[in-house]
């Protein structure tokens, strides 16, 4: 092969790129010499992150999003986060069945991801599928979220506007704040809307949303919509306040802070993986075992045991 | 495929090609595989050999699990097989399960499908092929 793999996947080929997201998945070390060579080429996607509880609809959501944006000339890529089996580490992905309309769409690349034991709703390899995805030219890229609905905030730092789906009967207004995803919102939506109690939860979320002190100048005040994803209503309207949210941060130059975070986080992200190789590293050492002979002979104690510990793993290599 | 860096889970999508409605058999092979440890992508139902391919390609499959009982299979699973390979994909290997008639399993397998399993077949045999067809990629 002439080409590198990076040359290929920003040349817009599906395998070479599908190639490089498993490589990123895996953690080979493959990987790393391709995403810094794709790196440069980042940075022009916008990004949309799709939240909420299992079963409101987010597949059906994203797939109608698709279909908006692609009518409006928009290429569209999707990386769709599903969980992995704690008992056997695999996992079946199933966000596709719901988005089978646009498998042929040469402006559509759906990736679907399994959560390998990461916690926060994504991938550890959510951030840098989006970044190929972000190369290869897509104009949106759609991050879907597993369908944990609390504490699910990793996926707060990675999109531009984050999308919070809910939908009626699931518990009263306490569930959604103590939920955490109040907090996390630019957008929430209602899907499912013609399901019984769809206005009191819009009341509902309307009025914590007031209650909340938040300076209208320099903040901005989630809307809170609704749709049926399935009969494809109010997809419109959603994206709408997907634009007027994305007006909102340029003008307040938040997208360059998101900005900012993303690249911070994603740095964090590799460090805290190789500080955490290197600890797994240095617990599985002989020397290791004698501390902690040392310890329970309690010859030793466990703060300095960790300052040991500590500075071992930070020597240069 | 063997520069290729061996991958820490294998990826199979299971495709539902054709007009056949009963995708029982195809989601009791996909919880087989999940509790195997793999990582199965289904499609659900009514693809195209098409979609499938294309899906094969954004997902970076090992392979694809094809559950025809429609009676198509004679046309649709050597389509997928020659479809891959226009791709220059036909390192992806297609195998595939349901109501096939033991007749058409000798064409089927000259056509390119690797491997059939009919009705009866234990999981654990069809997980047990795919764990050593999968390794073998990357040989």
């Amino acid at each position: 092969m002439n080409t590198t793999l990076t040359e290929r996947i920003l040349g817009g080929d599906v395998r070479s790129a599908g190639r490089l997201m498993r490589w990123v998945d895996d953690d080979l070390p493959e990987a790393r010499h391709e995403l810094a060579a794709l790196y440069p080429h980042t940075g022009r996607a916008y990004l949309v992150g799709v939240t909420g509880n299992p079963g409101s609809g987010k597949s059906t959501l994203v797939n109608a999003l698709v279909a908006h944006l692609r009518a409006s000339g928009k290429t569209v890529g999707v990386v769709a986060v599903d969980p992995t089996s704690p008992f056997s580490g695999g996992a079946i992905l199933g966000d596709r069945v719901r988005m089978q309309q646009h498998s042929l769409d040469r402006g559509v690349f759906i990736r679907s991801v399994a959560t390998r034991g990461n916690l926060g709703g994504i991938s550890r390899s959510t951030p840098a599928m989006v970044q190929v995805l972000d190369a290869m030219g897509f104009d949106v890229v759609i991050i879907e979220t597993v369908g944990v609905g609390q504490d699910e905030v990793d996926i707060v730092r990675l999109a531009d506007t984050n999308i919070v789906v809910t939908v009626p009967g699931l518990g009263d207004d306490v569930q959604a704040e103590k939920a955490g995803l109040m907090e996390i919102a630019d957008i929430f939506v209602i899907n499912k809307s013609d399901q019984t109690g769809a206005d009191r939860l819009l009341r509902e979320l309307r009025t914590m949303l007031h209650l909340r002190p938040r300076d209208a100048a320099t903040e901005w005040t989630p809307p809170v919509l609704k749709t049926i994803a399935v009969r494809d209503e109010g997809i419109d309207t959603l994206l709408t306040n997907i634009e007027a949210h994305t007006s909102w941060l340029s003008a307040h130059g938040a997208r360059h802070q998101r900005d900012r975070t993303r690249a911070q986080q994603f740095v964090r992200l590799i460090v805290t993986e190789a500080l955490s190789h290197r600890l797994n590293h240095a617990l599985a050492s002989s020397d290791w075992q004698s501390t902690l002979d040392a310890l329970l002979a309690r010859t030793q104690n466990p703060h300095d045991a960790a300052d040991a510990l500590l500075n071992a793993i930070l020597e240069p290599r | 495929m063997s520069q290729e860096p061996k991958p820490r889970t294998y990826r199979v999508l299971i495709g539902k090609p054709g007009l056949d409605g009963h995708d029982r058999g195809a989601k009791v092979i996909a919880r087989a595989l999940r509790d195997a440890g793999f990582e199965v992508i289904y499609s659900g139902l009514h693809q195209t050999p098409e979609m499938l391919v294309r899906i094969a390609l954004q997902e970076d499959v090992d392979c694809i699990g094809l559950s025809i009982l429609s009676g198509a299979h004679n046309t649709l699973m050597p389509e997928i097989v020659r479809l891959l390979e226009a791709e220059g994909a036909g390192d992806i290997f297609v195998f595939g399960g349901g109501i096939i008639p033991e007749n058409d399993i000798g064409p089927l397998k000259e056509a390119g499908v690797r491997a059939i399993f009919t009705p009866g077949t234990p999981t654990t045999e069809v997980i047990e092929y795919l764990r050593e067809a999968c390794a073998n990629r990357y040989q």
